[in-house]
């Protein structure tokens, strides 16, 4: 059949990109080259249970949280507003959001880093005011700082696309129906966007915990994230086998995180919105 | 004597240079069954909007029972609506979406799952309480709407078009069911329709509306007797509408030849609209009539035959529960009360 000649493509695409690269990562995981040859082996995954590595991927998921929720309560007003009668010319708004996202990820990061450094913008002008500088950068609020900024984008689109899709009939129902405007955003508005919330709360999610870039440039490397470590692994130290075991377990965690989504998107299923 | 509950007072409302009101005035009293008809873009779905606050009027005032309310939010006003596009919500089963408005109201759990029960097996809905709404026809979902604003027992119930997706037979049950409910719980209905026959059959008080304007306000008895002009009587029911000149008080001039009539007190020589309802035209033999015309077409419509009957001036359309052939050459007879003289308005197109 003709549908089935044109996922060929797409077939040896996903063979090739996707899952050989993962066979190898799950290859290397779980062996270990030795004086004889390769020999299967689970050591890698005991020595990311010491509590030293436990740390690690405990504080990278604590800061994907924290960033998360962050993200979310300044995200979800924003696409709020954004979807809003409010603008005239919405377009340029949602237009003027999106500008930054094109300028390299790294290039951001680094210009909060002159903002925050001991004698950057910001502690300049505290002295400038008479106050004593303050330890921004290189701290776990920098990171997560680092981190919302860069995935708020991530969280407003998923949101305001949903929010501007909700039939306007339906506000006016509620109201009809006695609803003042909590009320209809109680029982109406959030509801319906739900389905963009979880979106945008995985979509932040998962770059957030996987990241290594921002907590290297803003935590200088005292905030080692399950990211850097890996990192660690295959640049530094050169140990490929244990650096696919971490991986493996980072994929793990993310796995495990949208079935959770996904699990809850069911639940609100019914919505029949998609 | 019963009050008015709700007063369209010089209403106007323009969508940034559309004008879809001119100078509204109605009156609806108490209990009332008022309809609203007229074709689409007419302004039906705007007056109804104003009145249950979604648009405020350009200009003018709306009192309900008395009291200005034109900046009056919706969720204060003791009206509900049921919407022309139903606007159910998808997130909700048939119950919730019944019961929204009475969960607002604090309404304790056992009164609102009793009420939201009686409300769907009037409206044919019993046993579809946890439904889901994108699971139910065009049907099933208008019927819900109806039940979602019914339940509340507002004040005022505003319509719009709220059978337009039923078929023929649901739609005749739900309209009787609804006058019935109408009457029983006492609501004054606001009714938005464009089938005069629905219209005629249900209200107490039809309003005929065109461009923004109304053309008429009667009982569905006086609009189909006694129709103002000629854009209402072509509107309610089908009509021959025929220019014509009025000679004198009780004689009028159309089609080529005088006929007596009913009306008087127009100008001499006033240009008129000549308003024949097709069932009133009487087909005889050729030479019975100085109306003579040829059959044109015939079409059998259930209980009578629609036929186009060409005159040398003007094709008739005539109802009628006997046949004439086609190219049959025939008389028409027409009875001076069957003629209705309309004033020529301007119209605005
Ligand atoms: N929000 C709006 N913005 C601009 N013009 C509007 C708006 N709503 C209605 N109109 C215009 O006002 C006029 C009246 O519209 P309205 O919806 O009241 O008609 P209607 O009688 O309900 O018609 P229908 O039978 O098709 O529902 C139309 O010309 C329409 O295009
Ligand atoms: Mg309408």
């Amino acid at each position: 059949m003709k549908k089935n000649w044109l996922s060929y493509p797409y077939l040896v695409w996903v063979l090739l990109f996707i899952f050989l690269p993962l066979l190898l990562v799950l290859f290397y995981s779980v062996t270990t080259r030795t004086e004889d040859g390769i020999r299967f082996t689970f050591e890698h995954f005991q020595r990311f249970m010491e509590p030293i590595y436990l740390r690690v991927l405990l504080r990278s998921v604590k800061l994907a949280l924290i960033s998360t929720v962050i993200c979310l309560l300044l995200g979800y007003p924003m696409a709020m507003i954004l979807a809003g009668n409010g603008f005239k010319r919405k377009q340029i708004m949602v237009f003027l959001f999106v500008v930054p996202m094109w300028m390299n990820f790294l290039l951001r990061t680094y210009a909060w880093m002159t903002l925050l450094e001991r004698k950057g913008l910001l502690n300049t002008f505290l002295s400038w005011l008479g106050l004593a500088p303050l330890n921004l950068l290189y701290t776990e609020e920098a990171v997560v700082l680092g981190m919302v900024y860069n995935f708020l984008p991530f969280m407003v689109l998923p949101i305001y696309s949903v929010l501007s899709k909700i039939d306007k009939s339906l506000i006016e129902a509620a109201e009809d129906l006695g609803a003042d405007g909590v009320t209809v955003f109680r029982k109406v508005i959030f509801p319906l966007s739900l389905p963009g919330v979880l979106s945008g709360i995985t979509m932040v999610f998962m770059p957030a915990v996987t990241t290594f870039v921002i907590s290297r440039l803003l935590g200088g490397g005292q905030f080692t994230l399950i990211g850097n470590l890996i990192e660690q692994q295959f640049l530094l130290v050169g140990d490929w086998n244990f650096g696919s075991a971490i991986s493996m377990v980072m994929m793990l965690v993310i796995l495990l995180s949208i079935g959770v989504m996904s699990k809850y998107e069911k639940e609100n299923e019914g919505s029949g919105l998609f | 004597m019963q009050q008015n509950i709700i007063h369209l007072v010089d209403i106007s409302k323009d969508y940034n240079g559309t004008e879809a009101l001119k100078n509204i005035n109605l009156y609806i009293r108490k209990n009332e069954f008022v309809t609203l008809l007229g074709p689409s873009g007419c302004g039906k779905t705007t007056t109804l909007r104003i009145i249950g606050g979604f648009e405020e009027p350009t200009s003018g005032d709306l009192l309900f029972n008395g009291v200005k309310i034109n900046d009056l939010p919706p969720y204060k006003r003791r009206v509900n609506t049921v919407f022309q596009k139903y606007a159910l919500f998808p997130h909700l089963n048939v119950f919730e979406n019944v019961a929204f408005g009475l969960k607002i109201k604090k309404i304790d759990k056992k009164s609102i799952a009793k009420k939201v029960r009686t409300i769907l097996s009037m409206v044919n809905l019993a046993g579809y309480e946890q439904r889901e709404i994108g699971s139910l026809s065009g049907g099933q979902q208008q019927r819900v709407a109806i039940a979602r604003a019914l339940v509340n027992e507002p004040e005022v119930l505003l319509l719009d078009e709220p059978l337009g997706a039923l078929d023929l037979k649901l739609r005749q049950e739900m309209q009787i069911e609804l006058k019935n409910m109408q009457q029983r719980l006492g609501i004054t209905f606001v009714y938005v329709t464009h089938d005069q026959e629905e219209a005629l059959s249900m209200s107490d008080t039809v309003v005929v509306m065109k461009e923004g304007t109304i053309q008429q306000i009667g009982t569905p008895i006086d609009i189909y007797n006694e129709p103002k002009n000629a854009f209402v009587a072509d509107f309610i029911g089908e009509s021959n509408i025929i220019d014509g000149v009025m000679l004198r008080d009780y004689l009028v001039e159309f089609a080529g030849l005088q006929f007596n009539c009913v009306d008087h007190g127009f100008a001499e020589k006033e240009p008129v609209d000549v308003v024949v309802r097709p069932e009133d035209i009487q087909v005889v033999a050729e030479e019975e009539s100085a109306l003579k015309g040829e059959v044109k077409t015939v079409t059998f419509k259930g209980v009578h035959y629609e036929m186009l009957v060409d005159s040398t001036t003007f094709r008739w359309k005539i109802h009628s529960t006997v046949m004439a052939p086609v190219g049959a050459k025939v008389g028409l007879k027409i009875l001076p009360d069957a003629i209705h003289i309309m004033k020529k308005v301007a119209t605005t197109k």
